[in-house]
């Protein structure tokens, strides 16, 4: 189930312009990674870049590497669809797909990749429903478009849709950025649950939402308008937010700048 | 030491004005011009409904006029009806979306997810664009001197709706990228995030997000070419009788219905002119009402 990834030396692209810069990190199994900086400094795109979803974008390009259990996934023979199966992403914003029912949306996944079993497509509706804390809001609704949700639970609805296809990692882009401090509340609950499974990785700029779910703190930085960001540290989130070692760190956890 | 501030003047001068002699006629002109250019607008409309309308009714009404020919009939024998040139007009617009519909859709995916930015995608938009242009007429011509002086067929319904088909296409295209374009990137990404390949993610996910705008895109240029009359002078005859084979023999259709009672000017003729004017405007009403009820239907629905 759970993996562990390694980046080794990230550089990544938008066509000519170099968005970061050298990133070298690791995610350990079963544990939450929450990456923190200013805006622009490129915590979307590095985490783009761990399901190589990355070069979706037109133009967009990386060099370095990016191990799942010492595998790279950008070697030349890996199906970067293959790859998204295997390490899911939930988005800033909340986006079920809005032709389909709130259960079709969960099973999406699987039945795009051709499960037609209709008994087990109900139990994994169930299953990631209640493993999104979603199912007692919506286990009489199923059939009801997933549109007309609250936000809150469109993006427990996108979570739940995320770990219907089990994957090992889970890619989390500011999940609750558009959420009140309820469902946000709900959704951290829902964090430290899922790490028993996975392994999650978490942009957030809520710096007590990273302090609260996080186990490892990544600090990216940008050194000025129009250069690349860094990852200026990596460390147990407990010191990071207590004792980092760079000053830039401090001075950003501490409210001094950004 | 203490100046006296006096409260109750305000620091500045009131910012309201009453509303000059100068911008009250401007907005009489302006509103006279808007009433006006409504009134020029409408007005021709209303009048064309309501000639068709009275002239055509009387035909229409006919039991005879949707289940029967003018075979055998002449120029001045009352009675027959439209149903060989009803049948020609629809199964023309049926055949030239048949052909129209597969190709428009796969340029418009061709264009919005696949080819963007490249030099292909923006030559195609480009002679899409042109296409867009090109008077019926000339397609008619087109088709003519590539179906009939090069390849050797016959004139034939089949003809006129490959010279439909120049008409239809780029509206297709159009419309079709609209749509395909306004389906939010995310929900591709949301589908690629769960391993979805691209070709599944586009024909689950992003078509059917855009399906009822493109059906009533398609909806639409059905109705715009089922009226065209210029390539049918070009490309088939004119047969008073029903002909059920669109690639060989004269097929009528009821522009060309109207066209050739035109020319008799007999009184008969001319009920059967305005018979068919109405018949055609209903049929094409009644394709922008399935336009609209199925794009109601297959909307995107929230509750
Ligand atoms: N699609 C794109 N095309 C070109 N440049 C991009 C694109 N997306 C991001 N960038 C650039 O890459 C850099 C990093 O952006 P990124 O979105 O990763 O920042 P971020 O840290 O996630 O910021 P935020 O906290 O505001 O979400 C920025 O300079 C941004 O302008
Ligand atoms: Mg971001």
């Amino acid at each position: 189930m759970a993996k562990r990834i390694d980046v080794k030396d990230l550089n990544i692209y938008y066509g000519k312009f170099q968005a970061v810069d050298g990133v070298t990190l690791s995610v350990p199994p079963r544990s939450v990674t929450a990456f923190i900086g200013p805006s622009g400094c490129g915590k979307s795109t590095v985490l783009r870049s761990l399901n190589r979803m990355h070069e979706v974008t037109p133009g967009a390009s990386c060099d370095g590497k990016v191990l799942l259990d010492g595998e790279d996934i950008y070697a030349s023979t890996v199906d970067p669809v293959s790859v998204r199966r295997t390490i899911g992403m939930v988005f800033q914003r909340p986006n079920p797909f809005p032709t389909m029912s709130i259960k079709d949306n969960v099973v999406a996944g699987l039945r795009l990749a051709g499960t037609k079993n209709k008994k087990e497509l109900n139990e994994v509706a169930e299953r990631s429903l209640r493993g999104a804390n979603l199912w007692a809001e919506v286990k009489d609704r199923l059939d009801k478009p997933g549109g007309g949700l609250s936000g809150g639970q469109q993006q427990r609805l996108c979570i739940a849709r995320a770990i219907a296809v089990q994957p090992d990692v889970l890619l989390m882009d500011e999940p609750c950025s558009a959420l009140d401090p309820i469902s946000t509340l709900a959704i951290e609950d829902l964090i430290t649950e899922l790490k028993q499974q996975y392994t999650i990785v978490i942009v957030t700029h809520n710096m007590q939402q990273a302090a609260r779910v996080s186990d490892q703190t990544a600090f990216f930085n940008l050194a000025g308008v129009g250069q690349p960001g860094r990852l200026v540290e990596v460390d147990g989130t407990e010191k990071i937010f207590s004792n980092p070692t760079q000053k830039a760190t401090e001075d950003y956890i501490s409210g001094r700048f950004g | 030491m203490t100046t006296s501030v006096d409260l109750e003047r305000p620091a500045s001068p009131a910012a309201f004005r009453p509303i000059g002699a100068v911008r009250k006629s401007k907005n009489l002109v302006a509103t006279v011009l808007v009433y006006l250019s409504f009134a020029i607008a409408v007005v021709p409309l209303v009048w064309v409904l309501y000639t068709v309308l009275e002239k055509g009714l009387g035909p229409v009404l006919n039991a005879d006029w949707w289940g029967n020919s003018l075979n055998g009939l002449t120029a001045t024998q009352f009675g027959g009806g439209a149903y060989h040139a009803i049948y020609g007009t629809l199964v023309q617009g049926v055949v030239c979306a048949l052909i129209s519909v597969p190709i428009g859709v796969l340029v418009a995916i061709y264009l919005v997810e696949y080819g963007a930015r490249s030099r292909m995608a923006k030559t195609t938009t480009f002679m899409v664009d042109i296409l867009t242009g090109v008077p019926s007429i000339v397609a008619g011509l087109f088709i003519y001197a590539l179906w009939i002086t090069t390849f050797g067929f016959t004139r034939s319904a089949f003809a006129v709706s490959l010279s439909l088909v120049l008409l239809m296409v780029p509206v297709v295209i159009r419309t079709t990228e609209e749509m395909l374009r306004i389906v939010p990137m995310e929900l591709r990404e949301a589908s690629y995030a769960l391993g979805v390949p691209k070709w599944k993610t586009i024909v689950k996910i992003v078509i059917p997000t855009a399906l009822s705008g493109i059906v009533t895109g398609v909806m639409l240029g059905l109705a715009r070419v089922m009226g065209e009359t210029a390539p049918l002078l070009i490309l088939v005859g004119y047969a008073p009788f029903i002909n059920y084979d669109i690639f060989s023999g004269e097929m009528a259709s009821l522009p060309l219905l109207m066209n050739t009672e035109r020319a008799t000017g007999t009184e008969a003729g001319d009920m059967r002119v305005w018979g068919a004017a109405l018949t055609l405007v209903v049929i094409i009403m009644l394709f922008n009402l399935i336009a609209a009820i199925v794009s109601r239907l297959s909307a995107i629905k929230t509750k």
